[in-house]
């Protein structure tokens, strides 16, 4: 069910790892299946003063298609500027891994709305202007990590063991 | 053989040598419908007819109590559908929350048809309590259907003391002993009708069979040329029927030294597994099937756990949301009450006549590897 890039992904996912320097977090849930993926940024000025995203990782609870997206969208957007990075959709970080099971498309979701989530915090720490379409999606994902946490009482609140 | 060592003998188990054996010349050379009048025909239904005695007298029953079927499942929709379309007017089915799933959907698709379906809980290690069957019969209870040894966690149900119960009410009782038939006595003297599957024991898939005693009613599903006493019509799985037949013969020969071997499997599995942080057993310690034993992982997720342990060429599975076509944790595990981060993280090891010393030893050598690979990862960390 999975393609061999799905795989090889997962047995040696890239990027992955907590980061101490990080500029930002992006923090998602996924309502449907329970799975969670914390997505770190570091963003740094290029010689043209455009903000670049220097460096990402992950930390993924999930299944192999989580944990295979998550090493992918962290490959698509490392290097990217910003607004680059903000054009990095679900589909892209699928089509990129020779595509999901059907059931499993809610993972690249995932992975696409961490990294929106990243860069998201980052510019509202820095006080930048939101566009729109990143406004946007966030509201969604906020939404979800509320659905997400009501839906997993237990599993959200019990000890579980989230970091800070 | 992409999985060189095979832990997972509860979803199926490999075909026996001594089976295949006794199957083969069911297929080429004696190859007749058991229906029919010539020679041919004769030696089939002989062979029919030989598997049915075999099977009545490990179980100590007789032989026209037992009807083949294509497997567990349609034995389990046999017993339950059977049951209640016979009932003119819509009655109530007693059941458990931790049924295989053959028993669950039948028993919702009779509540979707006007009957009245209890569930009953289960205990922390997954028991239903007899005294909990006793109270919830009432005078329109058509049927009792609890399973002998969950599929899942290996946990045994009070089967003698429910279906005393059940006596006592006169109410019939049926169980699902997929996973218990050829490794337990089973109380035949308290059980109206038993599914069995061959494919669970060594035998092949697409065949099994209802033991409904004598006396109890049945609507059957399938009509037609009116096989089975008229209970089960299709022509006989003749080959599967005769493989089936071995299976249990060899089942029930090798059950001492086989279950002896499972049991102790099972007991350094859960010493030696416990031993890893943030781990639990689902299901109960001694109170067990001999070949399944069932973990959780904490801070991890069951499919990238089954998905890592392939790569060490271990098949086992896991009831995790993400493995399941519904996305969601496995009703067993909900059903127990597991936390739900540790209901996402678990992994059923399961054994069979061929599992070895060697097979066990490497699981437990990659076991810790691949769980600690996987918390690295995570951002959940263990004993938070």
């Amino acid at each position: 069910m999975y393609t061999d890039k799905v795989i090889g992904h997962f047995r040696e996912p890239h990027n992955r790892g907590k980061m101490e320097d990080y500029s930002a977090i992006g923090k998602v849930g996924n309502i449907v299946c329970g799975d969670v993926m914390w997505l770190y940024i570091k963003v740094a000025k290029d010689d043209a003063a455009r903000d670049i995203l220097t460096d990402i990782s992950w930390e993924t609870f999930g299944c192999t298609a989580a944990i295979a997206t998550s090493s992918m969208v962290s490959d698509l957007a490392k290097g990217k500027t910003i607004e680059e990075a903000i054009a990095v959709t679900n589909q892209d970080v699928a089509s990129e891994l020779g595509g999901l099971p059907p059931i499993k498309m809610h993972c690249s979701a995932l992975a696409a709305d961490a990294l929106n989530e990243a860069i998201y915090n980052y510019m509202v720490q820095e006080g930048k202007e939101i566009p729109e379409a990143l406004q946007k999606r966030h509201v969604r994902v906020a939404k979800e990590i509320e659905g997400l946490e009501k839906r997993y009482a237990v599993f959200m609140d019990k000890g579980d063991g989230k970091k800070d | 053989m992409n999985n060189n060592i095979y832990l997972d003998n509860s979803a199926t188990t490999p075909v026996a040598a001594e089976v295949l054996e006794a199957m083969n010349p069911f297929f080429q050379s004696r190859y007749g419908n058991a229906s029919s009048l010539h020679s041919a025909g004769r030696e089939a239904h002989r062979a029919v007819d030989e598997g049915r005695h075999l099977i009545a007298d490990h179980l100590g029953v007789q032989a026209n109590e037992i009807i083949f079927t294509s497997g567990a499942t349609e034995a389990d929709n046999l017993a339950l559908l059977g049951t209640a379309l016979r009932s003119r007017q819509a009655g109530h089915i007693i059941t458990s929350r931790i049924e295989h799933d053959a028993v669950l959907r039948s028993s919702e698709w009779l509540a979707s048809q006007g009957h009245d379906v209890t569930f009953l809980d289960v205990d922390a290690a997954g028991r239903v309590d007899p005294e909990a069957v006793r109270e919830a019969i009432r005078p329109d209870t058509l049927l009792v259907s609890i399973m002998a040894g969950n599929n899942e966690i290996g946990t045994l149900q009070p089967i003698r003391e429910i279906g005393e119960i059940c006596k006592e009410r006169n109410v019939p009782f049926h169980t699902d002993a997929v996973q218990a038939y050829g490794k337990i006595d089973l109380p035949m003297d308290v059980i109206d009708m038993l599914s069995v599957s061959a494919h669970k024991l060594h035998g092949p898939k697409g065949v099994g069979f209802l033991y409904v005693r004598k006396g109890t009613k049945l609507t059957p599903l399938l009509h037609g040329g009116g096989h089975e006493g008229g209970r089960r019509s299709g022509t006989e799985n003749v080959p599967g029927i005769v493989g089936l037949a071995a299976a249990t013969q060899l089942a029930f020969e090798e059950r001492t030294q086989v279950t002896a071997r499972m049991k102790k499997f099972r007991e350094h599995l859960i010493e030696e597994v416990l031993k890893l942080p943030g781990t639990r057993l689902n299901g109960h310690v001694t109170d067990s099937l001999p070949h399944i034993a069932n973990f959780s992982f904490e801070a991890i997720e069951g499919e990238s756990l089954i998905m890592k342990l392939d790569e060490h060429n271990i098949a086992a599975s896991t009831g995790s949301a993400c493995s399941s076509p519904n996305l969601e944790p496995s009703h067993v595990l909900v059903a127990l009450a597991v936390p739900l981060s540790m209901a996402h993280g678990s992994l059923r090891i399961s054994t069979g006549r061929q599992t070895t010393d060697h097979e066990i030893e490497a699981l437990l050598e990659a076991l810790p590897i691949v769980v600690q690979e996987l918390r690295d990862i995570s951002p959940f960390k263990v004993g938070g």
